[in-house]
C-alpha cells in the first residue's frame, strides 16, 4: 500500500494544475457558505448576548407627558418586572465645520445615573458625573462619523434655545443598534445623533420637571405582552400616550430583524447555489479525471489489486483535492466572514462582535464536497475497474463515430476535416458535451448573480431617491402645525417651492393582522414627492381612502375595496374604517398614503401639516440650514442628496461587498471549470492530436481542433449561463421583507461582464492547454497505447 | 547493384555518425551509437533488429519526430539535425509519410476523411479516393475506424501516409499488431506503393522473414548498424512466412 501512496502523491503532483483548479471550485463554494453562515451566526449571537447583558426592554411607550408617580402604577401592572422612565427631546446639533443639519435625540439618564434597562456600553471616556449640567455621552456611530473624541464641545438647539454640551463619553446601546432617525429609512450616522444627559438638566431645561415622556418595561418570564401593552395604553392614554409596543415593533430591533431576514436569504440562496454548482462541477470533473486513469486502473487490476482497493486509492486522491479546496475555502470564508462582520458592526452599532464559526458549518461543507467528489470518482473508478484488465490495457478501440446530423442533411460538405472532428466529437457524446456546457454556464450564471445585486440596488435608489423623491430638503415640524407654516418656509431665501405633507403614526389592522406604520398625507399630483407605479408613472391619489404598498396589503391580507381599521396613535386616538383604494408597488420600505385633505378630515383637524418637501437653490445651502435651525418648530431637516450618499455608504456598501465577494468566488469557479474542461479534453485527445502533428499539422492547426471544441462549448454556455443566471436571481429575490423588495433588474452590462469573465477564463485556460500542446512529446504520446 | 540502389541511385537520406542519448535523470541511455546509413530513391529498405536495437529511434530521427544528439542527418541535402520545430513540421507535412504499429487513425473521421486530413494540408496530393483504391479499400471509404478491422485500419493509415505523394514512407512495425493473413495484405499495400509510386520506403521490423520483400536489409543491434545485406531477388509478401 505504501507504493500506492507514493503513486498517489506523484499523481497529485503530476496533475497539480488540474487539482488546483478543482480545489478552487470547492473553495469557492465552501467560502461562500462559510462567509454567509458565519456572518449571520455572528450577528445573531452577538445580538442575543447583548440583549441579555444589557437588559433590553420588552415593551416601549412614548407619551406627551406624565407625572413621575405614574411610574409606581405602571410597576404595579401584573407581569411587569422593571420600569424605566425618561425624558426624550428632539434637538439640532451644531458641529464646527459641518454645514448639513444634524438632528439629535436627547435622552435623560436615570436619576441615580445607573440604568436598569437598556444599559449603555461605554466605548470611551466616562459617563456624565451627577450634577454636571453640560456633560453628555453620545452615540458611537455619530462620534465615529465625525471623529469626535471625549472632550469635544458642541452646540445643541432645543425648542429654539441653544446650549453648550460637552461630550465626555462615547456609548452604544442595545436600543440603538440600528440607528435610524424617525421618518428615515436608512441610518445616517453623520446627520443623526443620540445624546444621553443627566436627568436634572434635561428635566429643568425642557420643562419636564417631575414628569417623563418615555417608558420601557422588562416583563416577568411568561407574562403576556399584549395584556401588559393594553394595560399600559389605558394608563397612559390620559397623558398623550402614543401607543405602547413590544420589542418586535421597536425600531432598532425591527429593522435588525428585517435585515437579518434579508441576510438569511442571501446566506441561504447564494451558498446553496454555489455549493450546489460546486458539487455538480466537482462530480463532473472527478468523473472525467478518473476516466483518464483507465489504463492505470487496468494495470493495478492486473497486479491483483481488488476493485475496492483501487477505488479507495483514487478516493484518497479525490479526498486530498477536496481537502485542499475545503481548507482554502474555510480559510477564505472565515477571513471574508470576519471582514463582513466587522463591516456590519460598523453599520449596526454593536458594542462588540463575537465572531462565530459553528462546527456544523464546517462539517456540512466538507461532507457536501466529499460526497459530490466521491460519487463522481467511485462511479468512474468502478466502471474502469470492471473492465477486464487485458482489454483495458489494449490500445483503446476507436470510438464509435458517425456523421453528424448536419452532415447527413448535406449541409456540411465544405467543412475541413478538423472542423468535422470538432462537430463529431461534440455530437458523439452529447451528454458529456452538455455537462461541459452546463458547467461553464453555471459559472457564468453565478457571475450574473453577483452583478445583479449592484444593478438592483442602483435601480432601487434611482426609483426611490431620484424619481419618487425629488425634493432638495425635507423639513419635519415638532408637532402637526397649520398650513400657514409653509409661508415661513417659502419666505426663506433660496427656497423656490414648498410642498406640505401630513404624517401620522397609526396601527393598521385587518382582523388579527396589524402593522405599525404611518400614513403619509401627500398632495395630489405632487411635484416633489410622487407616488409611482413600477413603470415610473405617477399614480393619482384618490379623493378619499388609502393606498398601501402592495407588500403591506398582502401582509394584512387586504385587497382594494376592503376596509382597513386605522388606529391613530396621537391626538384623539380615534379608530376609523378607511377603504383601501389601491396598492402601489414600491421597492423600499412599506407605507400607507392618503391625499392630505382626506387625512386631515379623517383626523378631524384643519389644514394641518407635519412638514414639507422643499425645492431649494442648494448653492447657498449653509445659509438655508442656518435659518432652518433657527426655526423653533423645525424638528429635523434632511437633504435628499445626503440620503443618497448615506445609502451608498451603508446599506449599498454591505450588499455590494457581499456581491463583490461572490463575484470573486464565481470567477474562481469559472476559471476552475473552464480550465478543467480544457485540460481533460487535452488528456483525452493527446494521442489523436499527436498523430496529426506527425502527419505534418502545425501546432496552430491541432490547437484549432482542441480549442475549437472548447470555443463551441463556451459560446453555447454563455447564453445558457445568462438564462440560468436570471433564474437564480429570481430565486434569490423571491423573499420580500419590510425593508426591500429587490426588483429583478439585470442590465446588459452585467450579462456582458459575466460573459467576459467566462471568455477570459476560457482564453487563459486555452493558452495554458495550448502550451501543453506545444510541449507535447510526439514520440512519447504515440508510443503509449492510450 | 545499381538497380537495387534505385534508378538514379540518388540518396534520399544520408545519416552519418548519428548518436542519440536519452537523459533519464541520473542515467543516460544511449539509443544510437554512431549509425551510418543511406536510403536511396525508390528502394524498399528493411531495418531489422531486436527490440532496443535503436531502429525506432533512427526512424523517428529520419522522420523529423526527434533530433540526433550528434552526427548528421540530411534529407536531400536538407539538414535535419539543426532544423527548427517549424521546419520539421513543414518537412513532415510535405515529404514524409508515417505508418505506425497502432494505426493512430482519427476515430471521429471516416477512412476517406482520415486521408483527406492529410491531403488538405499537402501541396500536390492525390485524391483520398485514389489513395484508398491503391491500398484496396475503395469500397470502405465511408467507414469510420470503429467499423474497420485492424488490417483495414492499417491500410487506411498507409493510404493516409502516401496520399500526399511523399518522397519517403516510414513504417514502424506496421504488421506488429496483425495476424499473418492481414499482415500480408498490409505489406502488399506497402509494396504496391513502393512499386507504383516509387516512394523510398523504410520499414522497421523485428521479424527477419519480412526482410525478404526488401531490396536492402540493414541489420541493427545495440544502437549501431551491424551489417547491410543486398537482396538479390525481392520476394512477394504473399510468399513470406512468419
Amino acid at each position: 500500500m505504501r507504493a500506492l501512496n507514493i503513486k498517489l502523491f506523484r499523481d497529485l503532483w503530476h496533475m497539480k494544475g488540474q487539482a488546483f483548479a478543482i480545489a478552487m471550485v470547492v473553495a469557492g463554494g465552501t467560502a461562500t457558505y462559510v462567509l454567509a453562515s458565519s456572518t449571520l451566526d455572528s450577528l445573531k449571537t452577538t445580538q442575543a448576548d447583548l440583549y441579555r447583558e444589557g437588559l433590553f426592554a420588552d415593551v416601549f411607550a412614548q407619551l406627551k407627558r406624565a407625572p413621575e408617580n405614574m411610574r409606581e402604577r405602571i410597576a404595579a401592572v401584573s407581569g411587569v418586572r422593571f420600569v424605566e422612565t425618561r425624558i426624550s427631546v428632539p434637538a439640532h446639533l451644531d458641529l464646527p465645520g459641518y454645514t448639513l443639519p444634524i438632528s439629535a435625540l436627547v435622552l435623560s439618564l436615570p436619576k441615580d445615573g445607573r440604568a436598569a434597562l437598556n444599559a449603555l456600553y461605554l466605548r470611551s471616556g466616562r459617563m456624565p458625573e451627577l450634577g454636571r449640567e453640560q456633560e453628555a455621552v453620545v452615540s458611537d456611530g455619530f462620534a465615529m462619523a465625525h471623529k469626535l473624541q471625549p472632550g469635544t464641545s458642541l452646540m445643541a438647539t432645543v425648542y429654539g434655545r441653544r446650549r453648550k454640551v460637552e461630550i465626555v463619553g462615547i456609548v452604544s446601546s442595545t436600543e440603538f443598534i440600528y440607528q435610524l432617525q424617525p421618518g428615515s429609512i436608512i441610518p445616517d450616522f453623520k446627520t443623526y445623533a443620540i445624546l444621553w444627559m443627566n436627568h436634572d438638566p434635561v428635566e429643568s431645561a425642557y420643562n419636564m420637571t417631575g414628569a417623563f415622556n418615555q417608558v420601557s418595561l422588562k416583563l416577568d418570564p411568561g407574562a403576556r405582552q399584549s395584556e401588559v401593552i393594553a394595560r399600559l395604553d389605558d394608563l397612559l392614554r390620559p397623558y398623550g400616550g402614543l401607543g405602547a409596543y413590544g420589542r418586535q415593533d421597536q425600531v432598532s430591533h425591527k429593522y435588525l430583524s428585517e435585515e437579518f431576514k434579508q441576510l438569511t436569504v442571501m446566506a441561504t440562496v447564494f451558498p446553496a447555489i454555489f455549493l450546489g454548482v460546486g458539487a455538480f462541477l466537482l462530480n463532473v470533473v472527478s468523473t472525467r479525471l478518473m476516466a483518464t486513469q483507465r489504463g492505470q486502473i487496468a494495470i493495478l487490476k492486473a497486479f491483483g489489486y481488488t476493485t475496492p482497493a483501487i477505488a479507495s486509492h483514487y478516493l484518497k486522491l479525490t479526498f486530498l483535492i477536496v481537502a485542499l479546496g475545503c481548507a482554502l475555502g474555510l480559510g477564505a470564508g472565515q477571513w471574508m466572514g470576519r471582514g463582513m462582520s466587522a463591516m456590519y458592526m460598523e453599520f449596526y452599532r454593536f458594542p462588540r462582535l463575537d465572531y462565530v464559526l459553528r462546527p456544523h458549518v464546517i462539517v456540512y461543507s466538507v461532507i457536501i464536497n466529499l460526497v459530490a467528489a466521491s460519487a463522481g470518482a467511485v462511479f468512474a473508478v468502478v466502471r474502469a475497474a470492471g473492465e477486464p484488465p487485458a482489454q483495458a490495457m489494449q490500445p483503446s478501440v476507436p470510438g464509435n463515430f458517425r456523421l453528424t446530423r448536419l452532415e447527413r442533411l448535406g449541409a456540411a460538405r465544405s467543412l475541413s476535416q478538423p472542423t468535422r472532428m470538432i462537430m463529431r466529437n461534440l455530437e458523439r457524446r452529447p451528454l458529456k458535451a452538455l455537462l461541459s456546457i452546463l458547467g461553464v454556464a453555471l459559472s457564468g450564471a453565478i457571475l450574473v448573480m453577483g452583478g445583479f445585486w449592484s444593478n438592483a440596488v442602483d435601480f432601487m435608489v434611482d426609483f426611490q431617491f431620484r424619481q419618487s423623491q425629488r425634493d432638495d430638503l425635507m423639513v419635519v415640524f415638532i408637532d402637526a402645525t397649520s398650513e400657514r407654516a409653509l409661508y415661513s418656509l417659502t419666505s426663506l431665501p433660496g427656497i423656490r417651492y414648498a410642498e406640505p405633507f401630513r404624517s401620522v403614526a397609526v396601527r393598521l389592522r385587518n382582523g388579527p393582522q396589524a402593522y405599525r406604520t404611518s400614513i403619509q398625507g401627500l398632495e395630489d399630483r405632487g411635484e416633489l414627492r410622487r407616488l409611482l407605479n413600477t413603470r415610473s408613472r405617477q399614480i393619482d391619489l384618490p379623493e378619499d381612502g388609502l393606498i398601501l404598498t402592495d407588500f403591506l396589503a398582502r401582509k394584512l391580507l387586504l385587497q382594494p375595496g376592503d376596509l382597513v381599521a386605522v388606529e391613530v396613535m396621537e391626538g384623539e386616538r380615534g379608530i376609523y374604517d378607511v377603504p383601501l383604494m389601491a396598492v402601489v408597488s414600491e421597492y423600499i420600505g412599506v407605507s400607507a398614503y392618503m391625499r392630505r385633505p382626506a387625512l386631515n378630515r379623517l383626523l378631524g383637524e384643519g389644514n394641518a401639516i407635519s412638514g414639507a418637501y422643499l425645492a431649494a437653490d442648494m448653492t447657498d445651502a449653509p445659509a438655508i440650514y442656518k435659518r432652518l435651525k433657527e426655526m423653533p418648530r423645525v424638528a429635523s431637516t434632511t437633504a435628499r442628496m445626503r440620503m443618497l450618499e448615506s445609502f451608498y455608504e451603508t446599506m449599498a456598501r454591505q450588499m455590494l461587498t457581499f456581491a463583490f465577494f461572490n463575484t470573486l468566488l464565481a470567477a474562481t469557479i469559472a476559471v476552475g471549470v473552464v480550465y478543467n474542461t480544457a485540460r481533460i479534453a487535452f488528456s483525452e485527445r493527446s494521442r489523436e492530436l499527436a498523430s496529426l502533428r506527425v502527419l505534418g499539422y502545425t501546432r496552430g492547426e491541432i490547437s484549432y481542433i482542441l480549442l475549437g471544441e472548447l470555443a463551441v462549448i463556451v459560446f453555447l454556455a454563455i447564453p445558457l449561463g445568462c438564462y440560468l443566471g436570471q433564474f437564480m436571481c429570481r430565486l434569490s429575490v423571491a423573499q420580500a421583507n419590510d425593508l426591500f423588495r429587490v426588483p429583478l433588474v439585470i442590465l446588459p452590462s452585467t450579462y456582458a461582464f459575466a460573459a467576459l469573465v467566462v471568455l477570459v477564463a476560457a482564453t487563459i485556460s486555452g493558452l495554458l492547454v495550448r502550451r501543453k500542446l506545444d510541449h507535447m512529446d510526439l514520440v512519447e504520446v504515440l508510443k503509449t497505447r492510450e | 547493384m545499381s538497380l537495387a540502389r534505385g534508378a538514379a541511385g540518388e540518396s534520399v537520406f544520408e545519416a552519418r555518425g548519428v548518436t542519440k542519448t536519452y537523459d533519464m535523470g541520473e542515467v543516460q541511455v544511449q539509443a544510437l551509437r554512431g549509425a551510418d546509413m543511406d536510403l536511396f530513391a525508390g528502394e524498399l529498405m528493411v531495418l531489422l533488429g531486436p527490440s532496443g536495437s535503436g531502429k525506432s529511434t533512427l526512424l523517428n530521427i529520419l522522420g523529423g519526430l526527434d533530433t540526433a544528439t550528434s552526427g548528421s542527418v540530411s534529407y536531400r541535402g536538407f539538414d535535419l539535425t539543426h532544423a527548427t520545430d517549424r521546419e520539421l513540421t513543414r518537412y513532415r507535412r510535405l515529404h514524409v509519410g508515417f505508418v505506425f504499429q497502432f494505426y493512430n487513425l482519427i476515430p471521429s473521421l471516416t477512412a476517406r476523411e482520415n486521408v483527406a486530413a492529410v491531403t488538405e494540408i499537402a501541396t500536390n496530393p492525390m485524391k483520398p479516393e485514389e489513395a484508398l483504391e491503391l491500398v484496396g479499400l475503395g469500397d470502405r471509404m465511408n467507414h469510420f475506424p470503429s467499423q474497420l478491422s485492424g488490417g483495414q485500419q492499417q491500410r487506411v493509415a498507409i493510404a493516409r501516409a502516401i496520399a500526399k505523394r511523399p518522397s519517403v514512407l516510414l513504417c514502424d512495425e506496421p504488421t506488429g499488431a496483425l495476424d499473418w493473413e492481414t499482415g500480408v495484405v498490409v505489406l502488399e499495400a506497402i509494396e504496391t506503393v513502393n512499386r507504383e509510386l516509387g516512394t523510398a520506403t523504410a520499414l522497421i521490423t523485428h521479424n527477419a522473414d519480412i526482410s525478404g520483400m526488401a531490396s536492402r536489409v540493414i541489420h541493427m543491434s545495440n544502437g549501431s548498424i551491424s551489417s547491410v545485406e543486398q537482396n538479390v531477388a525481392r520476394r512477394a509478401p504473399r510468399d513470406l512466412h512468419w
